[in-house]
């Protein structure tokens, strides 16, 4: 039974599990997570030394050349600094929880195809650590799961502040996870398979077949700015907003249990990235020239040069966008994002059947659309009657009378 | 048939998720923080999507980790964390009455429920004759897919509708007009 679950996509596992595809399996698992290690070591370095350009500053330049070892210098201080656990803090909550943020992130990359396939020893073998039959879920359930090292840091430290950051956490990312949802499930109606595989061969043959053409520039969009929010990268980052919560869920956190949460985040950056380049940009697909014995090394570089450049372009918005409020991070989240990707996928898959259905299906959208704008507009401007404190939306949540009766009990 | 069927790497795994539901299972009922029986409830709940993929129910599994694992346990912290309930409750006081001896009442029935499938069918590996072979890999998650939208389309509507209507009922009961002044002698009280 356990070698039909494993020979779903990889053709390495066509005839079987012996010892030489046992050994292939282990080797692609280490390779990937020292390539992964070596890569946030470097996202770290990248990350500093762009955002210091762009504040004209110039950033980390003493380890190393242009300041390259400057990560490794921090990684070894950081394991030599006094590992402190507060008096108000849950212990066993407070130790594991750096391990559930890194895990996930850990994960999710084994299901980016990195390049094509690879014949090693008469073994052929995709370039993707594995290809399960529920593929790209794998990282709908990772990112379900990277909540809870957030939640629960915050909550185990025994502290207010990082109390209030795994709170919005929680809210923030199930939020968010709604809209993920939708357009990925654009994707997989278009390439019909589950399969990471599959996504990336079926926009194998030029620009024109990538779905981020195929599917019309949204999905890609709404992809970024929901998983931008499930990254609490900025501008999404209300979790650690260092203005209002001091650090954040990390706050109580030092030593090496802080690193592992830093480490975490910046995996999670880097793997998204992969993840974005995957499922619109046809992941390692590009121009191969013919050239014998290298050429599987040139979808390898497309896909790190597209994988790159989102990385950067995180790294850009941290350094343009300011920082959402709470309420409108919420409001762009359920009143824009989710209808929007719902309608989208509405559209896609209409189109899929026939113009026809997708024309009626488009123009149904617009009329729920208008309903809907018209719903927001009443919800906005709705008047609460003298008596009433029924909130209203956008504003503090009860008239100011009464906050200021609740905050100042003593004085009335 | 057991014998037939089952290889050790199979044993290991079910083992495996086995032992994850049981103590998961019974640290959601023995510790006192209800943080840690969250956290146990994971635990159960990834034990039993490690025993979905065993059986070859793929997408059951990655259902179950995003919609349980993912939003409905987040979501119970969320309300634990909100409510600040995270301390230890007084559990000699019952509001409901009757909820003890009705408790062991539904674990009986289940037991039985349990042991009268489990006698017509496989041990170790779950009950394949009570619930039918499955395809394996992607034929898998085509056959969920095909089976909730024709067979059993009307009861996945219904289910959706029922869920509809129960998030609209909630936002109601919440958000009705109350007075200001009910509210600032709350604030007094």
């Amino acid at each position: 039974m356990s070698h039909l679950l494993l020979a779903s996509g990889d053709p390495l596992y066509v005839f079987g599990v012996n010892l030489a595809v046992f050994i292939i399996a282990a080797v692609k698992v280490l390779v990937a997570f020292g390539a992964l290690m070596g890569c946030v070591t470097l996202m770290i370095w990248f990350e500093r030394k762009v955002i210091s350009g762009m504040q004209s500053r110039i950033g980390p330049n003493r380890w190393g050349p242009f300041g390259l070892l400057q990560t490794l210098a921090d990684g070894i201080k950081l394991f030599f600094k006094e590992d402190l656990i507060p008096a108000q803090a849950d212990r066993f909550t407070f130790k594991l929880a750096p391990y559930l943020a890194l895990v996930p992130a850990l994960i999710t990359f084994s299901i980016v195809p990195v390049g094509g396939t690879v014949t090693v020893a008469h073994h052929t073998f995709l370039l993707q650590v594995a290809d399960p039959p529920i593929g790209i879920l794998l990282l709908l359930a990772m990112s379900g799961l990277s909540v809870y090292g957030v939640i629960l840091a915050g909550w185990s430290s025994g502290s207010k502040y990082p109390l209030m950051s795994s709170v919005r956490a929680s809210a923030q990312m199930i939020s968010y996870e709604a809209a993920l949802g939708m357009t990925v499930v654009t994707v997989v109606l278009a390439t019909g398979s589950l399969s990471t595989h599959d996504i990336v061969t079926s926009q194998a043959h030029g620009v024109w077949h990538w779905n981020l053409i195929r599917l019309g520039i949204v999905p890609f969009v709404l992809f970024l700015i929901s998983i931008t929010a499930e990254l609490n990268r900025p501008p999404f980052d209300v979790v650690e907003a260092e203005s209002e919560l001091v650090g954040g869920f990390h706050t109580e956190y030092s030593s090496i249990r802080f690193a592992l949460f830093f480490l975490a985040e910046f995996m999670n950056t880097i793997t998204m990235s992969a993840v974005m380049v995957t499922l619109f940009f046809g992941g390692p697909a590009g121009y191969v020239p013919n050239i014998p014995h290298i050429q599987w090394v040139f979808p390898i570089l497309w896909f790190l040069g597209k994988t790159t450049l989102f990385c950067f372009a995180y790294v850009w918005f941290r350094a343009a966008l300011p920082r959402f409020r709470y309420d409108q991070l919420m409001d762009l989240g359920w009143k824009r994002l989710i209808p929007l990707s719902l309608a989208w996928m509405l559209l896609v898959a209409g189109f899929i059947i026939s113009p026809a259905w997708g024309f009626a299906l488009a123009a149904l959208s617009l009329v729920a659309s208008t309903f809907l704008t018209r719903a927001f507009d009443i919800g906005l401007n709705r008047e609460a009657g003298p008596d009433s404190v029924l909130p209203t939306v956008g504003e503090r949540p009860l008239p100011p009378y009464i906050l200021r009766k609740l905050t100042d009990g003593d004085d009335h | 048939m057991i014998a037939m069927t089952t290889t050790w790497p199979d044993l290991i795994v079910f083992i495996a998720a086995a032992a994850m539901a049981v103590i998961g299972a019974l640290g959601i009922i023995t510790y006192r923080n209800p943080v840690h029986s969250a956290l146990s409830l994971i635990l159960t709940l990834l034990g039993v999507a490690i025993a979905f993929l065993e059986q070859e129910a793929h997408f059951l599994a990655a259902v179950q980790i995003i919609v349980y694992c993912g939003a409905i346990v987040v979501l119970f912290l969320f309300v634990i964390m909100f409510l600040g309930v995270d301390n230890k409750e007084d559990i000699s006081v019952e509001p409901l009455v009757a909820q003890r001896p009705m408790a062991y009442a539904s674990v009986v029935v289940t037991m039985v429920g349990i042991l009268a499938m489990l006698s017509r069918g496989g041990w170790s590996t779950g009950a394949q004759v009570a619930t039918g072979a499955s395809p394996g890999g992607a034929e898998n998650v085509q056959a969920v897919g095909s089976a909730v939208f024709t067979t059993y389309l009307f009861a996945f509507e219904a289910t959706a509708a029922l869920l509809i209507i129960a998030v609209v009922g909630a936002v109601l009961l919440a958000r009705r007009d109350r007075t200001g002044e009910s509210i600032s002698e709350g604030a007094d009280a």
